[in-house]
């Protein structure tokens, strides 16, 4: 699936056409998503912002290829990927995304190191190899040295670094992030940030992130606004945000 | 994921909880060790019982007995100053009824039978070393009544050569040391003199040559002698007048297999026709086959012990792998989002479980070794110090292997059901797990 050259930047890396997702039947049936369309251009940062319960995860996962829509399609460099099997979608989860969520899911008994390899080990990597590639990982992101600690022993904001070394060690297209942020002290806050969109600017890493936080999403390229289910105007959304960070 | 990786991870997280492992290995170890036990002791007795065996027979002989009288309820037999005797005692190889040389005959006639000896009993009173020198020590000695139908379990030499015409001996291992000679091997072909009393209550002195050493056998008990020598002892104590009778008569088989080996279809034909003559044949396989069945009953019954701790064992990995999968729910949904296949995550916790099994068998089977071996070498010199060659618990690594691999194997299927249902976690459903 990976190119010999990159399309150039601007064109769409994933594209949602007419999502829909349900779930339950009946009388419990919940529409978490009712005909989004969507396109994320390659090396922009986009914010998904919605209050709880407004499908922004759904519509996420979906792009993500973690579930599969009711509706609609969604296309990966251009390519419809409704009817690929499970193998071509576990590949290109591999291959070509990296996850951040908010919760870390570090594995409190493994080193770092072994932490951050995962995807590699996913891949089938060989194990010299694995090292290799996530100690140059730890390198660029200033954790070299912790490389051998139990993933339990770091702060907030060495965990949330860990989370993105390990989501940047298969040299992923797109990431994606679940409110990175969200368990983390402003300041803290703040590098964590930094760093993500410092990988986007260097590296043309396409960012979708998922947030409730006005901030991070302002610094944002672009930003899409999801209510009951659908998108709405860019206007709508700041007044909705304000009232949302509010409530916290 | 590379299956080197999936098995060095499935090991590692087995570990993880140590305690937790090690009380679910603890229940198989007690399984696999009552197993390994349980076939170790069948493989020791069997093994010594199949020695017996080979020890009374070449496998070419039958033993011909009087068939069992069925006609008790018609009133008294009318006498038959043809017929057959009586025996005066009992005997374990045969019916109260004795053979007589009619019955000789008939079974001599019989097709694919070579020849018939009667087991005749003999008494010798004694051996000595050097029959000139006189004042030699004499030892009482014993003759087994079918060492000429069988092999003995021999330390050293050769067979008796059943057709030879020279007196040959098989003397029991412990008379090597009494009668003076160095060792076994230093016996062999040397002469020895056998006393016995004659018909007529005169001493009389044969020489034989020592062919072989026999270890003391359960079912071969006395020392071995040849045919030669059986009949010259035999007719100078046979009483004058009495007509001949004997409890057994050995057939040895004419084969028609290949190189003249005597098949089961030859010993059946053989059987058939002893069986028109009123006669009863049965191998020595025969006779014993019936103690190798209740050992093998015995031993089945005490593994099925061991099944019952294992099936137990089985439901605690069942238990132990489901709180693995609940506690690794999010590392589970974690491993699917980035794109572990069902198959793999499958394949992970089941190997898991197949790493608690391989754990526990193989402590257990190497405790059982280790503890059934000095239970068997301390048996060995104590209780069971005479029955020498019979090694109680006998580890066979066919057999620990396969213990081991059964284990495995339910040690596999336990963990299918806890292995499915991480497989089949919704990765969303477990990231959002809390």
């Amino acid at each position: 699936m990976t190119p010999a050259a990159p399309p150039p930047r601007g064109a769409p890396v994933l594209r949602a056409v007419d999502l829909a997702k349900s779930y339950g039947s009946g009388e419990t049936r919940f529409d978490a998503l009712k005909g989004v369309s969507l396109d994320v251009r390659r090396g922009e940062s986009l914010a998904i912002v919605g209050r709880s319960g407004s499908g922004k995860s759904t519509l996420m996962h979906l792009l993500a290829l973690l579930d599969r829509p009711n509706a609609g399609r969604i296309e990966v460099d251009g390519e419809d990927v409704a009817g690929a099997g499970a193998r071509t979608l576990n590949r290109l989860r591999n291959e070509r995304f990296g996850f951040v969520f908010q919760q870390f899911f570090l594995t409190a008994q493994q080193s770092v190191l072994e932490n951050v390899t995962l995807p590699l080990l996913v891949a089938g990597v060989a194990p010299r190899e694995r090292t290799r590639r996530g100690m140059a990982v730890l390198e660029s992101l200033g954790l070299a040295d912790k490389a051998r600690n139990r993933a339990t022993d770091l702060s907030g904001g060495q965990k949330q670094r860990v989370v993105i070394a390990r989501a940047l060690v298969n040299e992923p297209d797109v990431i994606f992030a679940d409110e990175p942020t969200g368990n983390l002290d402003s300041a803290t806050g703040r590098q964590v940030e930094d760093l993500l969109f410092g990988l986007q600017r260097d590296r043309g890493i396409t960012l979708v992130v998922v947030t409730h936080d006005e901030e991070l999403a302002a610094r944002c390229d672009r930003r899409i606004t999801i209510a009951d289910g659908r998108i709405i105007a860019p206007s709508d959304a700041t007044a909705s945000l304000v009232t949302e960070g509010a409530a916290r | 994921m590379r299956s080197a990786d999936v098995i060095a991870t499935a090991t590692r997280n087995a570990f993880r909880s140590r305690l937790r492992t090690t009380l679910t290995a603890l229940s198989l170890f007690v399984g696999a060790f009552t197993l390994t036990l349980t076939t170790a002791l069948g493989a020791g007795v069997n093994d010594y019982v199949t020695t017996q065996v080979e020890s009374l027979s070449t496998g070419d002989v039958l033993l011909v007995t009087p068939a069992a009288s069925t006609d008790t309820t018609d009133g008294p037999n009318e006498y038959d100053p043809d017929g057959r005797q009586q025996s005066g005692q009992a005997n374990p190889l045969g019916a109260g009824t004795l053979l007589n040389d009619d019955d000789l005959e008939s079974t001599r006639a019989i097709a694919g039978v070579q020849r018939v000896e009667p087991v005749q009993q003999i008494s010798v009173d004694w051996v000595a070393a050097d029959a000139d020198a006189g004042d030699g020590a004499k030892y009482e000695l014993e003759v087994n009544p079918t060492s000429s139908i069988g092999r003995s379990d021999l330390v050293a030499g050769t067979q008796l050569d059943q057709e030879s015409d020279d007196f040959q001996i098989i003397l029991p291992e412990d008379y090597v040391d009494a009668l003076g000679f160095d060792d076994a091997d230093s016996a062999i072909g040397e002469t020895v003199a056998l006393g016995y009393t004659d018909a007529a209550m005169v001493e009389q002195a044969a020489e034989a040559e020592v062919v072989g050493v026999a270890r003391t056998s359960l079912l071969a008990a006395g020392s071995g002698v040849s045919q030669a020598l059986t009949d010259e002892i035999a007719d100078a104590q046979a009483v004058p007048g009495q007509p001949n009778a004997y409890a057994v008569a050995v057939a040895y088989l004419e084969g028609t297999g290949a190189d003249g080996a005597v098949t089961a279809a030859d010993v059946d034909a053989v059987k058939a026709d002893l069986a028109d003559a009123d006669l009863a044949g049965q191998t020595v396989e025969d006779q014993l086959g019936v103690i190798q069945t209740v050992i093998t009953g015995i031993i089945g019954v005490l593994s099925a012990f061991a099944v019952v701790a294992l099936i137990a064992a089985s439901f605690g990995i069942v238990n132990t792998l489901l709180m693995s999968v609940q506690e690794r729910t999010r590392e589970i949904g974690l491993m699917k989002a980035m794109g572990m296949s069902n198959g793999r995550v499958f394949g992970l916790f089941s190997l898991e479980a197949v790493v608690i099994g391989l754990l526990g068998s193989a402590i257990g089977a190497l405790a059982a070794i280790g503890v059934g071996s000095a239970i068997s070498a301390g048996a060995a010199s104590t209780v069971l110090a005479d029955l020498p060659g019979l090694t109680l618990l006998l580890f066979e690594p066919a057999t620990v292997a396969t213990v081991i691999v059964v284990i495995m194997l339910i040690a596999f299927l336990s963990g299918v059901l806890p292995a499915r249902r991480a497989a089949r976690q919704d990765p969303i459903e477990s990231l959002r797990y809390e």
